[in-house]
């Protein structure tokens, strides 16, 4: 496996000496030096091949039902919600609470501090179900909270709005820490539901990630765009992305419908909370994280673009996942830096479309 | 029919002393106005003479520093631009604004559930087809029949400005403000253009922002001049023909100042 080393090394060197060509020909180069590298380290390991991609897949999932709800807050109103992250910590935590709060075995047990190593408690279906329930739509009706409280009377100030949110962000952050302390918490899934599945080639991959997280994705998916296309919300919607204020001068009650976008994009930010809170851990510093990680995937499908937010959580799960398998270089262990290739890919989609892949000029 | 007489007595829209000040600018100064049902109004006047922003000050864009504003007999100075779409008043925009990622159906579809309610109902019913129907029809007599499934940015210049008279069209207003609906078109567009608004029924009143005389006189029963936010002359189209102020004020024979 070494002696693929030099080759990303090579597209760094490389691709400043081409500034003066076309940005697709550097585009296409770094393209294909990253397609070679990874066919060199599918057919040195291809069993390990296909899990960093079914890791990347799932983890494209979880991105996608939280990027979803952003961008279609931001292809309607032009606004970035950059409490996005912290709707989807909260979720968690809520989600989390509840769990604890309405089913543990040990109830009354104070063991906020002590975390994970209480739960012997055995969870139902059902006992993750409820939590989940409530935890979304209990986001969902902050976000329209935020939205009337905070938004709605800045209109039109996306400066003014971003800036509300991003105190929204430090406020909130600070409050769950108080209250949930700075431990990793997990919400504990079903006990009735497999740790793991085995597949050929593959071996045993995770139950929850590659069913309940990557079927969830598709769901929203699939929801969302039918209800882009096929309701007059979404048309709306749609016709708000190209022109907000005609859309108001045709008589259209724009307050009532951007409201009704804050409640779903927030109900998916904390649904994928609940969903990262099973599949991973909540802890302090996933707000902003999950925040970034949503800016990246509609910088890289195009902001406001349902089918650019699928293909940018997909890109971005791929190349964390494969950053975090393959930047091992002999005894050097370069996966600390694997959020560099974010930046890379960031970098090369905007150099080639500066409006993503699949957006459009405002 | 009693009901029409008293009707037709009182104006559609009113403006009192209104005007509106932008920093240090007064973009419109203490302009009286008065349209009656069914007339046919153009509104000349050089770039800058507040045409476009007495438009925003009647459909409700921002409301006016001082004076009122009056419509189907109601103050609705303080209402904003929806509720007045929603009494009945339609208007288009001097650059075109259409929604460019969807057809032309779909556009005046927009226009048409728009001063309805039920804006977020999940669920298609009769009534949606029922405006789909009515979407295709205006758009139709709008000469769009063609287009009806394109994508508006596909369209020539000359057809996105139909569209947004079909769109205007389609709310059913009572008072339809035009803003240089003839902008950039060619000739024949042109030609196109003003014989859909004289077809437009007689109920619908008309105000309409115009540069190309062939247009605005041709379709205008009465005429109204403005210069720096002001009226300067009312008269009809032959009188204004003749007027020779407005024959400076075109031809650049200005004053100075």
């Amino acid at each position: 496996m070494a002696t693929s080393a030099p080759e990303p090394l090579s597209a760094g060197i490389e691709a400043p000496g081409r500034l003066r060509q076309p940005k697709q020909v550097i585009g296409g180069a770094v393209a294909a030096l990253v397609a070679g590298w990874l066919i060199v380290k599918a057919v040195g390991n291809f069993g390990g091949f296909l899990n960093a991609t079914l890791l990347g897949l799932t983890l494209a999932g979880l991105y996608f039902v939280v990027a979803s709800g952003f961008t279609l807050i931001f292809g309607l109103m032009r606004t970035i919600n950059m409490a996005h992250g912290s709707l989807y910590l909260l979720g968690g935590y809520i989600a989390f609470e509840l769990q604890e709060k309405l089913f543990s075995d040990n109830k009354g047990g104070f063991e906020l501090s002590i975390g994970q190593s209480s739960g012997e408690t055995q969870y139902s279906t059902i006992e993750w179900l409820v939590p989940l329930l409530i935890a979304a739509l209990a986001m969902g009706v902050l976000g329209v909270l935020i939205y009337q409280l905070l938004l709605r009377w800045n209109q039109g100030q996306e400066l003014r709005q971003a800036l509300i949110t991003i105190a929204v962000i430090i406020i909130a952050g600070d409050q769950m820490l108080a209250h949930f302390g700075g431990v990793a918490k997990d919400i504990k899934l079903p006990a009735s539901w497999p740790t793991s599945v085995d597949i050929p080639l593959i071996g045993s991959f995770g139950f929850f990630r590659l069913t309940i997280v990557l079927g969830s994705a598709i769901l929203v998916g699939l929801l969302l765009w039918w209800m882009i296309k096929r309701t007059r919300f979404g048309l709306i919607t749609r016709a708000g992305v190209d022109d907000r204020d005609m859309v108001s001068a045709l008589g259209i009650n724009i307050p009532l419908v951007f409201a009704a976008a804050f409640f779903i994009g927030s109900l998916l930010a904390g649904f994928g909370g609940v969903l990262g809170g099973s599949m991973l851990s909540l802890q302090p510093g996933q707000d902003s994280a999950f925040l970034l990680n949503s800016l990246v995937v509609v910088i890289i499908g195009g902001m406001g673009s349902l089918g650019g937010a699928a293909v940018g959580a997909v890109a971005l799960g791929l190349v964390q996942a494969y950053g975090a398998s393959y930047l091992v270089f002999g005894g050097t262990d370069l996966t600390n830096y694997s959020i560099l290739l974010t930046f890379g890919l960031v970098v090369a989609v905007l150099a080639v479309r500066p409006y993503g892949l699949f957006g459009r000029p405002a | 029919m009693p009901e029409k007489a008293t009707a037709d007595a009182r104006p559609i829209l009113s403006l009192k002393g209104i005007g509106r000040r932008f920093g240090g600018l007064d973009a419109v100064r203490g302009v009286d106005l008065e349209i009656k049902p069914g007339e046919r109004r153009a509104i000349l006047g050089p770039n800058g003479a507040g045409k476009t922003t007495l438009f925003n000050l009647i459909s409700g864009e921002f409301p006016p520093t001082s004076g009122t504003v009056h419509l189907f007999g109601e103050d609705v100075s303080a209402l904003p631009a929806r509720k007045r779409a929603r009494m009945g008043l339609a208007r288009t925009f001097q650059t075109s604004r259409l929604f460019g990622g969807l057809t032309v159906e779909d556009n005046v579809y927009l226009a048409v559930l728009g001063v309805r309610d039920g804006h977020l109902r999940p669920v298609l019913n009769h009534e949606d087809s029922e405006m789909r129907e009515r979407a295709r029809e205006i758009a139709t007599q709008m000469g769009l029949g063609e287009v009806l499934d394109r994508e508006v940015a596909e369209l020539s210049h000359g057809e996105q400005r139909q569209l947004e008279v079909a769109m205007a069209r389609a709310t059913d207003p009572k008072l339809m403000l035009l803003d240089e609906p003839a902008a950039g078109l060619s000739r024949t567009e042109r030609q196109t253009l003003t014989e859909l608004l004289l077809g437009l029924p007689e109920d619908i009143t008309l105000v309409i922002i115009e540069h190309d005389m062939d247009v605005a006189l041709r379709v205008a029963t009465w005429v109204t001049m403005m210069y720096e936010g002001q009226v300067i002359a009312e008269g009809t189209p032959d009188e204004i023909r003749a007027n020779e102020m407005v024959h400076d004020l075109y031809l650049g024979r200005r004053h100075a100042a």
